[in-house]
């Protein structure tokens, strides 16, 4: 029974999926046009309830299909870690397609039938029990992201953006390759579980390429910049894929596999300052943008940090907690990003000022998000957060301090978005203050609606709810009942220091918004930095060997000539006591030959008598050794 | 029954070739006909053969469908044909292969009847080379292909398809007489004498003289690094694309290519197993060149037909890599097999992607006249269609996952850097494909209309049939591999087997 829920959770947006774009493609687009959004939402619900069904029976499903007969079968399960978050990224799946379908994001059939191939690579993500299902399904993530985020392929803005995003996460990916093949030759298998037995140097190569995918997709450093790019895709498909699931499934892996960095000794310090490094960079970042879609995307980066750091330390309860309040939280500020990005045509906040008190209903639910996000008491960020910041501050306090640090700059972030979003519009503010009206900011993107709809705000709505509510996750009885107890849990100083610096931060950057600071607003030139290093020298690197390889190829031409002449001249050699079998040989190419060379000008002629001494030659060995 | 598959579409062709009167219609008529047929035979080869030959454990190879005559006894040939789970899966291909190359022609008005009876002809060679038991057969049909494809671009091509097509010739044809030397030796030094393969196999050859075995295994892998082709021999390669015609190209690049491949895993690997694992690193070698330059040169590429061409030589690379990583892998029967399956779902899986995108390369310069991807702009806004096959196929080719290539590279790597680590560094080659593919799909397909796009007709009917149906068994292989897994597996390992040393 249980099996067959996980089969409707994983199989029916695939299927589904699939379904709606090989129509679409072939022609029935108008129809797909019409049930795209109908089909994508009752899909999405089924494999919703499916999903919670599956999670609460911890269902297992075999795949005895993928693999030859033999070969040890290969299964999905529902464990401890998944039961969680699969049923967190149907639920942000089914509110994001509700969301697209208020926003009217076009053309649905294409749309939906992306999301849903998406949701289902995710939900085999997050059930994998071997690396590689997982590795199918990671790379199947990847490449919808790609369609996903260009999905408005007549921009070429658009598509190079998902073009930047594919080709660094899979940069990444390829440390899942080189672990598929260490599992191999450390004798693990491929079973996740075990790969932490490996010994020697096999279990390092395994972890480092177990932390490159993780980082990758998790969008730390120094892969970070690609989440930048990756904005250029529709609101609705951030509000998945770089909240809840793609981005989210890095940090998942990394929870994962946490035993795996612990035992290779160096790679759990490795991911934990990554973390932590991240949360402060990125935090940096979002601080300084002036785009409130790349702030969100920076602040993706920074709480995911938390979800590594997390994972370097061991803290899987922590890391769970995090990355579940901070999926609700922030597909929730990325559809409301969205929502006015369809009102008004701009993301920027020189055309957002004060937009919260043009459209309250969206500026509330806007501000329990921000609120969340910036760690304010009670609400799910809070708590989260020191429970990962408590596993921590037992292994290293410089770890704590510097966790620390990012959750101060998470308030600060918050804080200035809210001070852009509900400041009167006649008031400059740091950095985007001073120039003009709103209003002459709108519509630089898009073509505004002036509207938005109430099909929008419902899933708004309930995501607020569980960013304001999911703190309770933190308690230990709700804890214990998911099956997350037995970790490190934060102290009451603890908890109340974070909260205290959380609201003092965030009082400051509401009424002293920071400076302007271009390095940090263009992403440290993380992007530049990679193509002056990579991309270019690659690029040129094939273009000379293009022109050498072009160059190789008319010598040989040139050299060949010379050579066939002067075999030629020694092409005498009696074949008559040849045997029957070369001799046929020879016959039947000989024929053939003439046939050809007859279509041809005489050049053939000195190939093929070249061809005939090379047979005489092989003939002659033929009949000297016999 | 393999006879019959071998010989009737060169029956087939030799009608046509000889009713001078036929109508042009007749002709593509009876050629699809005769593709037809040939796919319902090899799918009865293939389903009836899978179960055979397993009780007779013990005797080195088990075949199915073996069929042995004498022929020249005099020098120990014989015509010996049989299958094992090495050649089923290149045998369906060939059937796919050309069947879809029948219907492309269907409306080919440029001399039907000839280029159905050279097609035809082409086809039978190519069971043949994948069926023959016996060097010297396999060497006839291998050197065969040769001559047919020259034909074919030669007579069918654009541009300087003199030159390429002489040049295609030139290349293979001393290739395969290095591969005739190799084999000679390798007669030389069996006891008794023979070309049989099975027979060399169980009795060995050449094992008293490492030397010589190594010399030979030498001539043989020249001989199948020009065909296949493997840097630095590929020159031949791109200009014999680019002047090619489609059906030529989707011919050459699906399956004559693989004529190179195959002959490793059914002759240089285990007739000699010790050369083999002493030559091992070299092979090694030869594949990540194969696969990092290859991919580099494609990169660099502007013309689409000469990108794919080169895309070519990477994927090839591939499983060059392979096998050379599974005469690494010693005692790791596990690694060495999943490798060898890996190479061998790649033949299959490169075939019927790299059909698909030549096709598509041909209906590019069908419509706007040009292969340069400079040419083209927002395809996706006027052929819709062909828009989503490109994009699928070249997904496909970059390998992601729910398609054929996934489940061919995967094993790849996962098998060869398991038996030899050093393979990791052909790692970034996923990564240049990848890149170079998405450039491609963003060049023709996005943006705005532009250049030789506007007016752009889309795909036909016949024609999405044609490169949808490749696509689809793609997408079969990549969602439910087990099947064709299970056809290779058992042959797979066996080869591990014998190049394990046991």
């Amino acid at each position: 029974m249980s099996a067959a829920l996980l089969a409707v959770a994983v199989a029916l947006p695939a299927v589904a999926g699939i379904l709606l774009l090989v129509v679409g493609a072939l022609g029935g687009s108008r129809r797909t046009e019409r049930i795209g959004a109908p089909i994508g939402i009752a899909v999405a619900a089924l494999a919703l309830v499916a999903a919670i069904l599956a999670a609460l029976g911890r269902a297992r499903l075999e795949l005895p299909f993928l693999t030859a007969r033999g070969a040890g079968a290969t299964e999905l399960r529902v464990d401890a870690l998944a039961a969680p978050v699969l049923p967190l990224v149907a639920v942000i799946a089914l509110l994001v397609l509700v969301f697209a379908t208020g926003d009217a994001t076009r053309p649905a059939g294409r749309f939906h039938g992306l999301m849903l191939l998406f949701s289902a690579a995710v939900a085999v993500t997050v059930t994998a029990t071997d690396l590689a299902v997982l590795l199918f399904a990671w790379e199947v993530m990847g490449a919808t992201s790609y369609a996903l985020i260009g999905f408005r392929w007549r921009e070429p803005a658009r598509v190079e953006g998902g073009m930047v995003a594919f080709l660094v996460t899979r940069t990444g990916d390829l440390g899942l390759y080189l672990a598929a093949g260490a599992a191999l030759a450390a004798g693990t298998g491929w079973r996740l579980d075990a790969l932490p037995d490996a010994q020697g140097p096999w279990l390092a190569v395994l972890a480092a390429g177990i932390l490159a995918a993780g980082l990758g997709k998790a969008a730390q450093l120094p892969f970070s910049f690609w989440i930048s790019r990756a904005m250029a895709g529709p609101s609705a498909v951030s509000a998945l894929l770089h909240s809840a699931a793609m981005v989210a499934m890095g940090g998942y892996l990394l929870l994962r596999m946490s035993p795996l960095l612990a035992a290779s000794g160096w790679a759990a310090p490795v991911a934990a300052w990554t973390g932590a490094a991240t949360a402060i960079a990125l935090g940096v970042v979002a601080l300084f943008q002036t785009d409130l879609k790349q702030l969100l995307a920076a602040s993706t980066a920074a709480q995911l940090g938390f979800v590594v750091l997390a994972a370097g330390v061991g803290g899987t309860t922590g890391g769970t907690l995090q990355l579940i309040a901070h999926a609700a939280t922030k597909a929730l500020l990325f559809l409301v990003a969205g929502a006015w990005l369809t009102a008004v045509g701009t993301k920027e906040f020189a055309g957002l000022r004060g937009i919260a008190r043009r459209w309250p209903v969206v500026g509330l639910v806007g501000t329990a998000g921000a609120l969340s996000l910036a760690g304010i008491p009670p609400l799910s960020l809070w708590a989260a957060k020191d429970t990962v910041l408590a596993a921590a501050l037992e292994q290293n306090p410089a770890l704590y301090a510097a966790g620390l640090v990012g959750a101060a700059l998470s308030a600060a972030y918050s804080g200035r978005m809210l001070a852009l979003l509900w400041r009167p519009a006649s008031r400059g503010i740091g950095g985007s203050g001073r120039d003009g009206a709103p209003e002459q900011h709108w519509d630089t993107e898009e073509k505004g609606t002036r509207r938005v709809s109430a099909l929008a705000v419902a899933p708004m709505l309930v995501l607020a709810i569980a960013a304001l509510g999911l703190g309770v996750l933190a308690l230990p009885g709700p804890r214990s009942a998911l099956g997350l107890a037995g970790d490190v849990e934060p102290a009451w100083p603890e908890l109340l220091a974070s909260a205290a610096l959380a609201v003092v931060i965030l009082l400051l950057a509401l009424v002293r918004p920071p400076r302007p600071w271009a390095l940090a607003l263009d992403w440290f030139g993380m992007e530049r930095a990679a193509r002056r290093v990579l991309a270019a020298p690659t690029l040129r690197l094939a273009d000379r060997l293009a022109a050498a390889d072009d160059a190789f190829a008319r010598l040989l031409d040139g050299g060949n000539t010379v050579l066939l002449r002067s075999a030629a001249v020694s092409a005498r050699v009696d074949d008559a006591g040849a045997v029957g079998t070369v001799r046929r040989v020879a016959r039947t190419t000989s024929a053939l030959g003439t046939a050809a060379r007859r279509s041809q000008t005489g050049n053939l002629y000195q190939y093929y008598l070249a061809a005939v001494v090379l047979l005489a030659l092989a003939v002659l060995l033929l009949i000297v050794v016999r | 029954m393999l006879s019959l598959l071998v010989f009737f579409p060169l029956v087939v062709a030799a009608v046509l070739a000889l009713a001078r009167r036929m109508p042009p219609r007749v002709a593509t008529g009876a050629w699809v006909g005769a593709a037809i047929l040939e796919t319902a035979l090899t799918l009865v080869v293939v389903l009836g053969g899978s179960g055979a030959g397993t009780g007779a454990a013990g005797t080195g190879k088990d075949l199915a469908w073996e069929e042995r005559i004498a022929w020249m006894p005099g020098v120990g040939a014989s015509y010996h044909v049989g299958v094992d789970g090495l050649s089923t899966p290149l045998l369906l291909l060939t059937a796919v292969t050309f069947l879809a190359c029948a219907l492309w022609s269907l409306r080919d008005p440029d001399r039907p009847r000839q280029l159905a009876a050279l097609f035809l002809f082409l086809q039978s060679v190519t069971v043949g080379t994948f069926v023959a038991q016996d060097l010297i057969l396999f060497f006839i049909f291998f050197d065969l292909s040769i001559v047919g494809m020259y034909f074919v671009i030669a007579g069918w091509g654009h541009g300087d398809r003199r030159r390429s097509a002489l040049r295609f010739f030139l290349y293979t044809f001393l290739g395969s007489l290095a591969l005739l030397l190799g084999f000679i030796a390798l007669y030389l030094g069996a006891s008794p004498r023979t070309f049989d393969i099975p027979e060399l196999i169980r009795a060995g050859s050449l094992a008293a003289t490492p030397g010589l075995a190594i010399a030979a295994l030498v001539a043989i892998v020249i001989g199948l690094a020009i065909k296949t082709p493997t840097i630095p021999f590929h020159t031949w390669l791109p200009p014999a694309h680019t002047d090619a015609p489609t059906t030529g190209s989707v011919v050459l690049a699906a399956l004559l290519l693989k004529l190179g491949t195959y002959g490793f895993v059914r002759v240089a690997m285990p007739l000699l197993p010790e050369a083999w694992r002493a030559l091992a690193p070299v092979v090694v070698a030869i594949g990540i060149v194969s696969v990092l330059l290859g991919a580099l040169l494609a990169l660099a590429q502007t013309n689409v037909k000469r990108m794919i061409a080169y895309t070519s030589i990477n994927h090839m690379g591939y499983v060059v890599l392979a096998v050379g990583a599974a005469g690494l892998a010693g005692t790791d029967a596990v690694a060495a097999r999943l490798a060898i399956t890996g190479a061998v779902v790649q033949m299959v899986s490169h075939g019927l992607i790299t059909g698909a995108l030549f096709f598509l390369a041909g209906a590019l310069r069908d419509r706007g006249g040009s292969y340069e991807l400079g040419d083209y702009g927002g395809l996706a806004a006027v052929a819709p269609r062909y828009s989503a096959m490109f994009a699928v196929a070249a997904f496909a080719s970059l390998g992601i996952p729910g398609l054929s290539g996934f489940i061919a590279e995967f094993q790849i790597f996962a098998g060869s850097i398991g038996a030899a680590g050093v393979v990791a560094v052909a790692l970034p080659g996923i990564l240049i494909t990848a890149a170079l593919f998405l450039r491609a799909i963003q060049r023709l397909l996005t943006g705005e209309v532009a250049g030789r796009a506007q007016g752009f007709t889309d795909l036909g009917r016949r024609e999405t049939a044609v490169v949808g149906g490749l696509l689809v068994l793609s997408l079969l292989i990549g969602v439910l591999p087990g099947p064709l897994l299970a056809l290779i597996e058992p042959a797979s390992a066996q080869l591990a087997a014998l190049l394990g040393g046991s």
